[in-house]
């Protein structure tokens, strides 16, 4: 644990515990997009029974899981182009379709990984500096731009410790006042007109610690 | 008779001219016509502008066309990995990138396929790749003005096609394929079977064929696994 301000008896959640607390908030019937990393983790851990339809830029309603290895249909890629499944109702479009399913608002979550958040809503997640070599977007501004909410999955802090939540992104925007929460590896936070609100906590953290590895300001709820 | 078979690779790449702008379909390696591309890199055709979602990631047909120094211009979303070949160029400021995000590319298509030659859009809206474009506010909210993207030539990877260039696709290899072949001047397609005329289902036809100039039937191999 090198998060600084928690001390030993915090027990931060793991990818899994991540993906599963996130999971939980989803209900039955949602659309939602999910982005590279973290975000993939999520099928997983949505209730048996409760039915979600997962996205893919690519041109897929209906993704499934991936299939074993020796049934493995190589014309199904997801939005990394890994092979993936169908499951039973699921449809296929073409790009201008499924960019007009995100940019029109028709999906109901959207779920990327960040570096940075910003108290306003503002997202960083794809460049890291104002000149990189090669520069890559994809789909993370469609997505961050047009999807009904965005909630952002990602670790509080930097390997090196450095608050990701904060007052103003550093980095180069992918958009600006659109992130409603935040999942992260020790709370769960919403993003409000009256600023960063925490509504959960993994075991063992306080608001006093959580606020000492987060640079904006951090408010109690609930 | 409407007949839009050609016999060969060649045949179907021929005549595409010094400078065009080429849409590339694909979404990696699946949907993207390999043996176009590979007919293309012999056809000749220099000083290209290629809009294509990625640089060449699975297949190294398009690192090809990079490494003969045919392409000026890279209109691209996801340049990642991005192959040894256009690095250098990009490095040595030798290619030009236009990174512009997915559905944006996706959305300047089809724009010029409907005769729309510009639209708003809230995707960018507040970062770099908006810089020097027109915002305009409507209902409270930004967007950012985006031109059509018009094209001379679309290299398109159908799974089924009929003489008039009716085409159905396959799996995700449909993706930017049925946009694109709608969008240029001149739209080649390769596909995997050709059907007698009446043989695919009007209900299914996902790309009717008065989009396209030219099928040519490659038994293509399936995408590698991924």
């Amino acid at each position: 644990m090198t998060t600084r301000g928690i001390d030993d008896v915090v027990k931060p959640w793991d990818r899994q515990q991540m993906a599963a607390r996130l999971a939980r908030d989803i209900p039955e019937g949602w659309y939602v997009n999910l982005g590279l990393g973290l975000p993939t983790l999520i099928p997983d851990y949505i209730p048996e029974g409760r039915e979600v339809v997962f996205h893919s830029e690519n041109g897929v309603l209906g993704m499934g899981p991936v299939p074993p290895k020796d049934h493995v249909d190589t014309w199904l890629v997801n939005a990394t182009k890994q092979n993936i499944t169908l499951v039973k109702g699921a449809s296929l479009f073409h790009h201008a379709d499924s960019f007009g399913m995100i940019r029109g608002g028709h999906l109901d979550l959207c779920v990327l990984g960040a570096y940075e958040v910003a108290e306003n809503g503002d997202i960083a997640n794809w460049a890291t500096s104002q000149n990189d070599a090669v520069p890559a977007v994809g789909g993370a501004m469609d997505l961050s731009a047009g999807s009904k909410r965005l909630w952002v999955l990602m670790e509080h802090t930097t390997k090196d410790g450095l608050p990701r939540i904060v007052s103003r992104c550093a980095y180069p925007l992918t958009a600006a006042c659109v992130v409603k929460r935040v999942y992260t590896n020790l709370a769960v936070i919403d993003v409000t007109e009256r600023g960063f609100e925490v509504l959960d906590m993994a075991p063992g953290v306080t608001l006093e610690s959580l606020q000492a590895c987060t640079e904006a300001k951090l408010r109690r709820v609930g | 008779m409407i007949d839009k078979r050609v016999a060969s690779i060649a045949d179907a790449v021929a005549g595409v001219k010094d400078g065009s702008v080429v849409l590339l379909g694909g979404f990696g390696v699946v949907g993207q016509p390999q043996e176009l591309l590979g007919g293309l890199i012999e056809q000749g055709a220099r000083d290209l502008t290629i809009v294509s979602n990625n640089a060449g990631f699975g297949s190294p047909m398009l690192p090809k066309l990079f490494a003969l120094g045919r392409v000026a211009k890279l209109i691209c979303s996801f340049p990642r990995p991005t192959p040894p070949a256009f690095e250098e160029l990009f490095k040595a400021g030798k290619i030009t990138l236009e990174l512009v995000p997915q559905g944006t590319i996706a959305e300047r298509i089809r724009a010029a396929a409907v005769g729309v030659p510009a639209f708003y859009t809230p995707t960018a809206v507040g970062t770099r790749l908006a810089e020097g474009k027109e915002i305009r506010e409507f209902d409270g909210r930004n967007y950012v003005m985006e031109r059509a993207l018009h094209a001379d030539v679309a290299l398109i990877q159908a799974w089924r096609a009929d003489r008039w260039g009716n085409l159905t696709y396959r799996g995700t290899g449909r993706n930017f394929n049925p946009v694109m072949a709608m969008a240029a001047s001149l739209t080649i397609v390769q596909t995997r079977h050709m059907v007698e005329l009446g043989e695919l289902d009007p209900e299914s036809i996902v790309t009717p064929g008065i989009f396209v100039n030219r099928v040519v039937h490659v038994e293509s191999p399936d995408p590698p696994p991924a």
